[in-house]
């Protein structure tokens, strides 16, 4: 036992020593820049957010309440009031608990939105990678075409041919990441294949699989996590244009930011904070997710390197 | 019976819409069990190319490979990417120049030595970790019970050339090809790698080839040197006999242009004129002619042989005379 801690100190120790790896030395350099303090803060208090919004909410975010419903009529939305912070949005629910728990939906589809397209872009893109030749030229002739078409065109074009449902939003958003990524990780495979250390286990018998997935994969991992962060931010704003244009989640009663943008388009007239709200809310956590990831990028960037 | 059996062995880079390229042209040596070869040349001489070629790591497109090289009784040139594959690093090592790019950055240098004995000695994990801490042990490298969970970034460059080597040696092969193993490092490491280099191959009884352009490395290690030019060899002899009476006028020069130190005072040094030129012509004369202080005629018209002469192998019309050598105490 104590020989183990002692080996750990020491290992501590080193690593104090000797020098900081790539990926540490760039999270330092990150958070010395206050946009990117920023950044994180927001993200960070959406993310507290989202998870415990459900606990938070002083109202039931899914149930009519009588003493909205009473003053409801098409013309007239109740504005605040006591016990309902922001007043009632068109069906008599209290707006501010579905604000807060909007939260929860809108991190699950960005975050699962991003998840997919970076899966199946690394998928597509690790194959044409490894493989390069024509299984290269296929794969990438493919993602020509996903890029050739105008994203939110591409999202709104699966959005309509499949039923509406929140899943479908997510798997619409998450297509128009998937040729990014397979471009990006395609790209930084091609060059760890011709890269030394590549050369060098090729020259030790290393099978390919081996290569591939421990000397080429982990070595070129980098860009893609931190597009990912940045396409979290468009995935949010894509889902809520979607859900906005009408092609997201058929279920009207779900609290999402870019269902409740969408349903408030009619009632800007009536009562303009049931579409401000969200929509300022969806600003925010886009520029938070823009901010971090842009500054990671920065960092990460070799050429910054101080 | 050499163990390394090279014959002929040529590389033809083609590309479509350039010309063909030839680097290595009709090149033969061999190397015996134990005995160490060195490969000397400047940049794009071949040499390189040469190694690679042997290793079977040349891109399959866009490389012609001729002749051939049989590595104890088995031609290694059409064996199949699989075979080849079961065979690198087990009976073929190879050493880099570039010991930080060689080496995984984001991989412990332990787990870079147990892929390799997993992969060609069958051990299990643990086994493998025992004897990578022998083996990084024996390379002296310092502390290796602690080195072997480090980075590669960890370690200073003469480590990490060690830890190469460790790598490279892990499957006891029977043939190590260093290419220019020391180029990377500070003067004072090289002299510790390449002494570390000539022990473990005498102790293991591992044939070296040694790819270098310093002369320097060739004289303390060499048992038998081939100089190239243009991707061919102009010169092989016994060490000895080319340090003490190099007669190709390129070696002559080469060993003409190392600085020496019981050289008069201000003495210049002799470099060789000019550099090697891209597109070097064997076929109408001697691709170094250009450059040679002794062309003549001859030299422009005919292509030379490889030719027996004076106990070497030599390739050349106008050699440099027997008594005009340089080198006492050269080095």
């Amino acid at each position: 036992m104590s020989i183990l801690s002692t080996r750990k100190a020491e290992k501590i120790d080193s690593l104090a020593e000797g020098g900081t790896s790539l990926a540490m030395d760039a999270l330092r350099r990150t958070f010395r820049s206050p946009v990117a303090i920023l950044g994180l803060v927001i993200v960070g208090l959406f993310v507290i957010l989202a998870i415990i919004s459900p606990f938070i909410a002083p109202k039931d975010p899914y149930r009519p309440y009588p003493e909205l419903k009473a003053e409801l009529t098409p013309s007239n939305i109740p504005g605040p009031m006591p016990g309902f912070l922001l007043g009632s949005d068109q069906n008599g629910y209290d707006f501010f608990s579905r604000l807060l728990v909007g939260a929860q939906q809108t991190l699950f589809v960005g975050v699962f939105a991003t998840l997919i397209g970076v899966a199946v872009g690394m998928i597509i893109g690790g194959l044409a990678g490894a493989f390069g030749g024509w299984v290269d030229s296929v794969l990438m002739r493919l993602t020509d075409i996903m890029l050739s078409i105008p994203s939110l065109l591409l999202a709104i074009s699966i959005a309509a041919l499949l039923p509406g449902s929140q899943w479908t939003v997510i798997i619409a958003v998450a297509m128009i990441g998937v040729p990014v990524f397979a471009r990006l990780l395609r790209g930084a495979m091609i060059a760890q294949r011709s890269s030394d250390h590549v050369l060098a286990a090729t020259a030790l018998g290393v099978k390919r699989k081996t290569i591939v997935f421990r000397h080429m994969l982990p070595n070129s991992i980098g860009p893609v996590i931190v597009q990912a962060t940045l396409t979290l931010a468009t995935a949010i704003i894509d889902a809520a244009a979607l859900s906005f244009l009408g092609l997201g989640d058929s279920d009207w009663r779900r609290a999402e930011w870019g269902l409740m943008l969408g349903n408030a388009q009619e009632l800007l007239s009536v009562k303009p904070s049931l579409a401000f709200f969200p929509a300022i809310a969806i600003i925010i956590v886009a520029l938070g997710f823009t901010l971090l990831g842009e500054s990671m990028r920065e960092s990460l960037d070799p050429k910054n390197r101080r | 019976m050499a163990l390394l059996d090279v014959r002929d062995l040529s590389v033809v880079f083609k590309r479509k819409g350039t010309r063909p390229f030839t680097a290595v042209d009709g090149v033969s040596f061999s190397v015996e069990p134990g005995q160490t070869v060195g490969l000397v040349g400047e940049s794009g001489s071949g040499k390189s190319v040469t190694s690679l070629a042997i290793m079977g790591l040349l891109p399959k497109r866009g490389a012609e490979i001729g002749g051939s090289v049989t590595f104890s009784d088995t031609e290694l040139l059409t064996l199949s990417d699989k075979q080849l594959r079961d065979r690198r690093g087990r009976d073929l090592g190879m050493v880099f120049q570039d010991p930080l790019s060689s080496l995984n950055p984001v991989i412990t240098i332990g787990l870079q030595i147990t892929e390799v004995l997993e992969r060609h000695r069958g051990m299990t994990r643990k086994e493998a970790r025992v004897e990578a801490a022998e083996l990084l042990d024996r390379v002296g490298l310092p502390d290796p019970q602690r080195r072997i969970d480090e980075y590669p970034h960890q370690l200073s460059g003469g480590m990490r050339q060690r830890v190469l080597i460790a790598i490279a040696l892990a499957c006891r092969p029977k043939l190590l090809i260093a290419d220019e193993p020391t180029t990377a490092l500070d003067v004072t490491i090289q002299a510790q790698i390449l002494s570390l280099l000539s022990e473990l191959v005498s102790e293991t009884d591992t044939a070296l080839i040694m790819i270098t352009h310093d002369l320097g490395v060739v004289a303390g290690l060499c048992d038998d040197v081939n100089v190239m030019y243009g991707g061919r060899i102009v010169e092989r002899a016994q060490r000895h006999d080319l340090f003490e009476r190099s007669r190709h006028p390129y070696t002559h020069g080469l060993l003409q242009s190392i600085p020496r130190l019981n050289a008069p005072r201000g003495e210049p040094l002799t470099p060789i004129r000019g550099s090697v030129s891209d597109n070097i012509e064997w076929e109408q004369g001697c691709a170094f002619a250009p450059r040679c202080p002794n062309a003549t005629d001859v030299c422009w018209s005919e292509p030379p042989e490889l030719k027996a002469d004076d106990g070497r192998m030599l390739r050349c019309h106008n050699p440099v005379a027997i008594g005009d050598a340089v080198t006492e105490g050269a080095l």
